[in-house]
């Protein structure tokens, strides 16, 4: 397959894949930020106050990375495909709703959690925070397994006003269908969202095991392991189905030299996604699992810390196959089951070639921000892990 | 399309509680980031354990607002998309840009530089820190300046920088250099940070002098007062003048909003502007003078004429000539702009059906149409075409013209409680500063309490003014291009209703948890502030 159309606009194309691998990057930088929310639901792993609050301290230097990373990934997908992002958003209602105030009541939860008179108790701010950890990443993995399995809607192919598809019982459930409508793939959405969940959580122990001082508390860094190891079961399940779904899916194609861009169905589309370019993606997800795998081999069954930097960088090449084989190699990022050929494709959704150059030439600043980024971490975590002596000082504002 | 109109006002009404609610904690966040600057500066500066202190305790209830700040953000880049599906569609290829370049270049600067300003003060230097802590006012400040560059946008979609593109059916980007300089952008930006700027200040002198007429911190209140009244006093006066040419640019943009702000139903040369007054609610044909729409007022003669066209006698239009015309002044009626607008929205179909019939000469006429200018001013360098009037062509109806123009009473009451209150903060401030300078501050209790009554009034003032830039803006989401209600998802009322309520109960909840949390600081005062 030669890779330069010739019958579209080429820059116009390649500005298109660019912000897809963006979006990628985002996505993958994205999954590897959930070690936020996969450590909020390990609270119940602490045994006394001052365990709960190293948890805390710990991911609550962070969770606004993470926050913003989801706002960053909104903002290129609405700059670069707006199309998508008027469908998806306003078709899959509930499922963002449902994502977006998760991430409400988690952002107050950390600030709030330990200080007087905040109205509603601890316990409600831990339960907001697990409502992310748990809603949120299962909800998200759900959503992006539909990049796969599609979604039921159409719309008016001039002025592009979308419809959305009733799924059951002349109840329309505006994106809920994805986890109950089995015909259309709900097995699948369902595995994704368990996969990311299950990863999620084993980041988060990694992280914790790295971040909080070793020494101080030896009984925390246990339990966390055995997370690990429990977890791990889930997610090798999990990704089974995932992998078993990706070779066996009928998946959904267009040619990229097409002007009119048909779309069709394609048998063994996301396998043959993985095997093009000399199997280049196929091998980055192998080299993603394996790292991530060995992450989890330090820290979980072995006893180093530095698991999470294996793990992370794993699931960071993951995350970017898993949109490059969604969206790249003539396959429609957000298919659409009701009506084949309203399916979002990188080309028909995407903002004009002016708008795009001008993004391309702002995202020059993409590695100077994850430079500094990188460099504010390093500023943060050469001082040490979190400490009790830490937490308890009153000028750290610690939580 | 159908929307249904009842699913319409819960979807406004979601905006307006979410965006109102946000629009609590920007403008605090804004100023408090600099205030907090300032103090650190003066603490590393001088060495003085007590200007920590003072830069500590503020940053604290800096730190309880952000995060609700934060989290209310959010909702907003996703409402666009699940309430208001279409407008992201015909506008996203615009208005999308300036939101990424938010995401990239403001917010990860004050998300990254948030954690070393709150958690590395004994993790990093003296000067890394500091440094930090300015990165996190700017970054703070540069995500107020991009929103706005997309809010200006929606108040003045101008042909210098996009065009509507008949292929894609939406409007796209011609010049981005041209969309972040245009000057209603620049001026909504600064009129909003200085305002921001006014309210944190407010804050933190009517706190110093709560804990004055208590006794109670004195050294740190008359410190913090000190700094607060400057920049306070600055910040007010600027925000006066920089609101003076944000309605310059309204008069000349957006008619139908400085009309409805001075209840100006009829057009006059000499405008006045209406320092106090009840106007009453008509249908604007029915308005035969501008005293019959008033109870009661008083004028200022000629102001709105010097403010809005830099020319005491200079003609101002009113909501009236805005629909039926007036040659005069060269304005056209209603009923020729939503002619122009049919005729182009006509164009668009048949571009469409010849191009579904592979008929290229159907096609060329329609979009030659399309494109026909309909007026042009060669000395200004201006010129319309049938594309640019395509929202007028939404409005079939022009027998109930007044759906043409936002309603009189909540944007004319919202614009002049914000200009009082915007005047009696500048009293209050260069009050305060004199006493300060005069070291009368401590002892004056009347002073004391007119600054611990007045901080809730900020807030009052900035809501106010976010009601008259955006109800002043309807019917439109972009002005004179897409309707509001042509804007919407099409979606069932009962999902909007039943997402405004889920919003509506964290809101009340968190708003109250984050009062309580901060009256609890600030009671324990600084020494018990961590």
């Amino acid at each position: 397959m030669t890779w330069a159309p010739y019958t579209v606009d080429a820059t116009h194309f390649y500005l298109q894949v660019y912000f897809w691998i963006i979006v990628a990057v985002l996505g993958g930088l994205f999954l590897f930020m959930t070690f936020v929310q996969g450590g909020q639901t390990l609270f119940h792993t602490a045994k006394d106050e001052m365990e709960e609050r190293a948890i805390l301290n710990s991911l609550g230097r962070k969770w606004e990375l993470t926050f913003t990373t989801l706002v960053l990934f909104g903002g290129a997908l609405y700059a670069a495909f707006p199309l998508f992002y008027s469908i998806s958003f306003g078709g899959a209602y509930w499922v963002w709703m449902l994502i977006l105030f998760a991430f409400v009541l988690q952002a107050v939860a950390y600030e709030y959690m330990n200080k007087p008179n905040n109205v509603i108790g601890k316990g409600a701010y831990k339960f907001f925070l697990y409502f992310n950890g748990v809603v949120g990443m299962v909800l998200l993995g759900a959503a992006v397994g539909t990049f796969f399995t599609g979604s039921n809607f159409s719309y008016d192919p001039v002025t592009k006003v979308l419809h959305w598809g009733v799924a059951k019982d002349g109840i329309n459930l505006r994106g809920l269908e994805a986890a109950i409508d089995f015909k259309h793939g709900a097995w699948f959405n369902l595995a994704m969202g368990v996969l990311v969940f299950a990863a999620a959580r084993i980041l988060g122990a990694l992280w914790l095991i790295n971040d909080v001082d070793n020494n101080e508390f030896p009984d925390l860094i246990k339990r966390l392991r055995g997370v690990i190891k429990r977890c791990f079961v889930i997610l090798l399940i999990a990704l089974a189905i995932v992998l078993y779904g990706w070779i066996t899916m009928k998946g959904y194609a267009y040619n990229i030299h097409d002007p009119k861009g048909i779309i069709y169905r394609e048998e063994g589309k996301y396998l043959h996604n993985l095997l093009a370019f000399g199997a280049l993606p196929l091998i980055t997800l192998l080299v993603g699992l394996v790292l991530y795998v060995l992450g989890v081999l330090k820290s979980g069954f072995g006893s180093s810390n530095k698991g999470i930097w294996f793990s992370g960088l794993g699931i960071v090449l993951i995350g970017i196959i898993v949109f490059v084989i969604a969206g790249l190699f003539g396959t429609p990022f957000y298919p659409s089951y009701a009506d084949l050929q309203s399916s979002l494709t990188i080309q028909n959704s995407s903002g004009s070639k002016y708008t795009l150059e001008v993004m391309a030439w702002v995202s020059v600043a993409v590695p100077f921000v994850l430079g500094y980024i990188i460099w504010v971490w390093y500023q943060m975590k050469k001082a040490g892990p979190i400490t009790k002596e830490e937490i308890a000082d009153p000028e750290s504002h610690a939580y | 399309m159908t929307i249904d109109l009842n699913m319409l006002e819960w979807a406004r009404a979601q905006f307006a509680m979410t965006a109102l609610f946000h629009f609590f904690f920007v403008p605090f966040t804004l100023g408090m980031s600099f205030l907090v600057a300032f103090f650190e500066t003066i603490y590393v500066k001088t060495g003085k354990q007590e200007w920590k202190e003072i830069t500590q305790f503020w940053q604290t209830l800096f730190a309880i607002n952000f995060a609700l700040g934060l989290s209310t953000g959010i909702i907003h880049e996703f409402e666009f998309g699940t309430n208001w599906s279409t407008y992201s569609w015909v506008v996203g290829d615009i208005f999308g840009a300036p939101l990424a370049v938010e995401g990239i270049i403001a917010f990860f600067m004050e998300a990254t530089f948030a954690a070393i300003s709150f958690f590395g003060w004994k993790r990093v230097s003296k000067g890394v820190h500091l440094a930090s802590t300015w990165l996190l006012a700017i970054g703070s400040n540069l995500s107020a300046l991009w929103i706005l560059i997309a809010n200006g946008f929606m108040q003045h979609p101008s042909n210098e920088f996009l065009k509507f593109d008949i292929e894609t059916s939406r409007a796209v980007m011609t010049d981005f250099w041209k969309l972040i300089t245009q000057p209603v952008a620049q001026v909504k930006f600064l009129h909003t940070i200085s305002a921001g700027y006014t309210l944190s200040s407010i804050f933190v002198l009517g706190i110093s002098a709560y804990y004055l007429l208590r006794k109670k911190h004195v050294d740190f209140a008359k410190k913090s007062a000190a700094v607060a009244a400057a920049f306070g006093l600055v910040s007010s006066i600027f925000v006066a003048v920089i609101g003076d040419e944000h309605a310059y640019e309204v008069a000349n943009t957006q008619p139908t909003k400085i009309a409805a702000m001075e209840g100006l139903y009829v057009g006059e040369k000499g405008a006045p502007i209406v320092a106090f007054g009840i106007p009453k609610d008509l249908p604007a044909l029915k308005v035969n003078s501008n005293d019959e729409a008033f109870v009661f007022k008083i004028e200022i003669p000629k102001l709105l004429s010097i403010l809005g066209k830099r020319d005491p006698d200079a003609y101002v239009p009113g909501l009236k000539d805005l629909i039926v015309g007036n040659p005069e002044y060269g304005i056209w009626p209603l009923s020729k702009l939503a002619q122009i607008g049919a005729e182009a929205r006509a164009d668009l179909r048949a571009y469409h059906e010849a191009k579904a019939k592979g008929d290229k000469a159907g096609m060329e006429a329609a979009k030659a149409d399309f494109y026909s200018v309909v007026w042009s001013d060669d000395k200004l360098g201006l010129k319309l075409t049938k594309s640019d009037l395509i929202g007028y062509g939404f409005f079939k109806n022009v027998n109930n013209p007044d759906l043409i123009h936002p309603p009189v009473p909540p944007v004319f009451y919202s614009f002049h409680i914000m200009v009082g209150l915007g005047f009696w903060f500048i009293l209050l401030f260069l009050a305060s500063w004199v006493a300060i300078i005069k070291g009368t501050f401590e002892n004056n209790r009347l002073l004391q309490q007119l600054a611990v009554i007045s901080v809730p009034l900020p807030w009052i003032a900035t809501s106010f003014g976010w009601m008259t830039a955006e109800i002043g803006r309807q019917p439109w989401t972009v002005f004179g291009m897409l309707p509001t209600a042509e804007s919407a998802t099409p979606i069932a009322l009962q999902n909007v209703q039943a997402t405004f309520f889920m919003f509506l109960t964290a809101f009340v909840i968190l708003g109250i948890a984050e009062l309580k949390i901060l009256f609890t600081v600030v009671k324990h005062g600084p020494k018990g502030a961590h």
